[in-house]
């Protein structure tokens, strides 16, 4: 029955809002996150990404430099290489792993997002609606490979005295980061490849408490409104009021109150501004509401009352 | 249908309310409970969840969900339709994450799911093994054709003194002799994270509809073409081989491994039949990610292989021994091995 009526949009929707559909059939809106986020995540671990290597190289040094040291007291002279050949082990077994499964552990807990992700607000999900699942995360993340790392680590080695391959590997560079502009789910190519997307994390705002008290208050049952003054407003003005009495600023509660009572035809000057608005949301709302389960609904004040 | 139509709740209070507040009030506490458990979970705290809340979890989802559904259609409370459908959202994502711990999805992948993945390549493998192949013919034809190629073919970190013209004892001591050699862990870190860098970009590049993957499948096994023309030519070519089987029967068949898992990207890519060329990309890509985690595993056993193994075993028939037995291990493994799918196995259903 909601379907025949189109939703009235709670707030102005971006283009990249996405409804997705859940294995219960459940439509879901979601929020593609924007590129200015996940380039901020990809910078921010970044950063979280070089401080680990230096700690652990820095760490590492210093216990190369102990065992040296400890070796140079007691003199005996077979261990030390292979004490500093295990600590090379370690330092590279350090380095390749920062280097892929950073990415794919952190994208593999419950947040399904990496730190950087996690304090930009977005993390990934599948893009069918499904399950996220191990295999889409390693794939997203190998592929990470080709777009940045080697690039970059191709650019670094041309320099600018072979000006071809230093172009190339520009050229190159520039057409993954560009890939998310050039299509509409903001996908990069290892999204591509593995079936995902980075849309933005839920809002964990708790509810509010509710704009129409448990007990009605005394002030605003005074205000009681016919059948016509109710008919004025539809859907998308009741959710405008029920945002004005959330947010509580008297400037605008006043001014909108007088709107409303000048529409109405009744006298702007009440004593109580925020009861006469609160009688007006909670009586407007049930009109509505019990409009909708008939089937009837009203979009806005522009559209015709279906009764 | 929604509760809160019948006039039977006996609370005053609450039968003054609106139907869409009853139905809120009556529905507030399983709201508050799935948001509880699926905060405690996001934060990581899952050993502190209870049990039960973990058991009721998937129910409280449904039961939610069904909560927003009738929401949109009975409510016009946009801060109640705007907290369910985060809620919702949050617990979906909860719900229908990476389910599986990194042990579980080992165990499954171990046991059948690796192979199956190889298996569902089957003719990527095949082309990147006609390709490697070609691959070493070619470096063994161009470099019969003109020795110079050889400088140009093969690394400088191989051509020490392995170059055209060496002489048969110079390179024998490159086969032979190396047992006391120290730094072999080393060795082997380096050879693994460099192998490794290789496969992955081996894979990575399917992405452009496998073209480079094929090139770089080629450049590489061109320089085995080259060793093995000059060691040919020095009539070392047994010994050569079994040198470079230790390690590389498992070495190879990684990287025919990554380049098959590119190809079959880049044909999924290319040639997407019926499906939308973005659903075949990700089926592709995820059936190569499974085969690309099980090619790293094989380069840490290539590397321990060509680190420790290649020297320690001073031979020709010892080595050729390890070899063959990596190359029909792997491959029973691989085609040989297929238990039925386990049902509850993640990584596996969808």
């Amino acid at each position: 029955m909601a379907r025949t009526a189109a939703m009235p949009r709670r707030q102005a929707r971006s283009n990249r809002d996405r409804m997705l559909i859940t294995p219960e059939g459940v439509a879901l809106p979601l929020t593609v996150a924007s590129r200015g986020a996940r380039a901020g995540a990809l910078l921010l671990d970044f950063v979280f990404l070089g401080t680990v290597f230096v700690v652990v190289t820095i760490a590492l040094i210093s216990l190369a430099g102990g065992v040296a040291q400890l070796i140079g007291r007691f003199g005996s002279g077979g261990e030390a290489p292979a004490a500093l050949q295990f600590l090379i082990v370690v330092w590279m077994i350090a380095t390749f792993l920062l280097r892929y499964a950073w990415f794919l552990v952190f994208e593999l807990g419950p947040r399904g997002a990496t730190p950087g992700k996690r304090l930009s607000g977005i993390r990934i999900a599948a893009r069918d609606g499904g399950r996220l699942t191990a295999e889409m995360v390693i794939a997203r993340n190998l592929l990470r490979d080709i777009e940045l790392f080697l690039p970059v680590a191709f650019i670094a080695s041309a320099g600018v005295e072979s000006p071809p391959a230093w172009l190339a590997a520009t050229a190159w560079f520039a057409m993954f980061l560009l890939f998310p502009c050039f299509n509409r789910d903001r996908l990069r190519a290892g999204d591509v490849i593995a079936g995902t997307w980075v849309v933005e994390a839920p809002r964990r705002k708790l509810e509010a408490a509710m704009s129409v008290p448990a007990v009605p208050s005394a002030a605003s049952s005074a205000y009681l409104f016919t059948e016509a003054e109710l008919a004025v407003y539809g859907e998308y003005e009741l959710q405008t009021l029920e945002r004005i009495l959330r947010e509580d600023r008297d400037a605008a509660i006043e001014s909108v109150q007088a709107t409303i009572a000048a529409k109405i035809g009744r006298d702007p000057w009440v004593p109580d501004s925020r009861a006469f608005l609160e009688a007006y949301y909670a009586q407007l709302r049930a009109r509505l509401e019990a409009g909708m389960r008939m089937g009837r609904r009203k979009a806005d004040k522009h559209a015709g009352d279906a009764s | 249908m929604p509760a809160g139509s019948d006039p039977l709740t006996p609370d005053p209070l609450v039968s003054a309310l609106l139907r869409s507040d009853r139905f809120r009030v009556e529905r507030e506490a399983d709201w508050r409970r799935l948001d509880a458990i699926v905060t405690a979970m996001e934060k990581g705290r899952l050993r502190r969840v209870p049990d039960a809340d973990l058991i009721a979890l998937p129910q409280l989802y449904r039961t939610v969900a069904s909560s927003l559904s009738i929401a949109r259609a009975i409510s016009l409370d946009a801060a109640t339709l705007g907290y369910l459908e985060a809620l919702v959202q949050r617990a979906w994502f909860v719900v229908y994450g990476p389910r599986s711990s990194l042990g579980d999805w080992l165990r499954g992948f171990l046991g059948g799911g690796w192979s199956r993945s190889v298996r569902g390549l089957g003719l990527d493998l095949a082309i990147a093994f006609a390709v490697m192949c070609a691959g070493v013919l070619v470096g063994w034809l161009l470099v019969a054709h003109d020795p110079d190629w050889y400088q140009a073919l093969v690394p400088g970190q191989f051509a020490d003194t392995r170059v055209p013209g060496a002489s048969r004892e110079a390179l024998r001591a490159t086969l032979f002799g190396n047992s006391q050699q120290d730094g072999m862990g080393a060795f082997a870190a380096y050879l693994f994270s460099n192998n490794a860098g290789v496969s992955i970009l081996a894979f990575a590049l399917g992405f452009a509809f496998g073209v480079p993957t094929l090139l770089l499948l080629v450049q590489n096994t061109a320089i085995l073409g080259a060793m093995l023309w000059l060691y040919h030519g020095a009539g070392l070519t047994l010994d050569f081989a079994a040198w470079i089987s230790v390690h590389g029967t498992t070495e190879l068949f990684a990287i025919l491994l990554s380049g098959g898992a590119g190809l079959h990207i880049g044909r999924a890519m290319a040639f997407p039949g019926e499906r939308s060329v973005l659903a075949a990309a990700s089926e592709a890509g995820r059936r190569a990610a499974q085969v690309m985690a099980g090619v790293v595993i094989m380069l840490v056993v290539a590397a321990i292989l060509e680190g420790f193994a290649r020297q320690l075993v001073d031979n020709t028939p010892g080595r050729l021994a390890i070899g063959g037995f990596m190359l029909a291990l792997w491959c029973a493994y691989f085609f040989a091995f297929a238990p039925g799918r386990s049902p509850g196995h993640a990584g596996s259903r969808r």
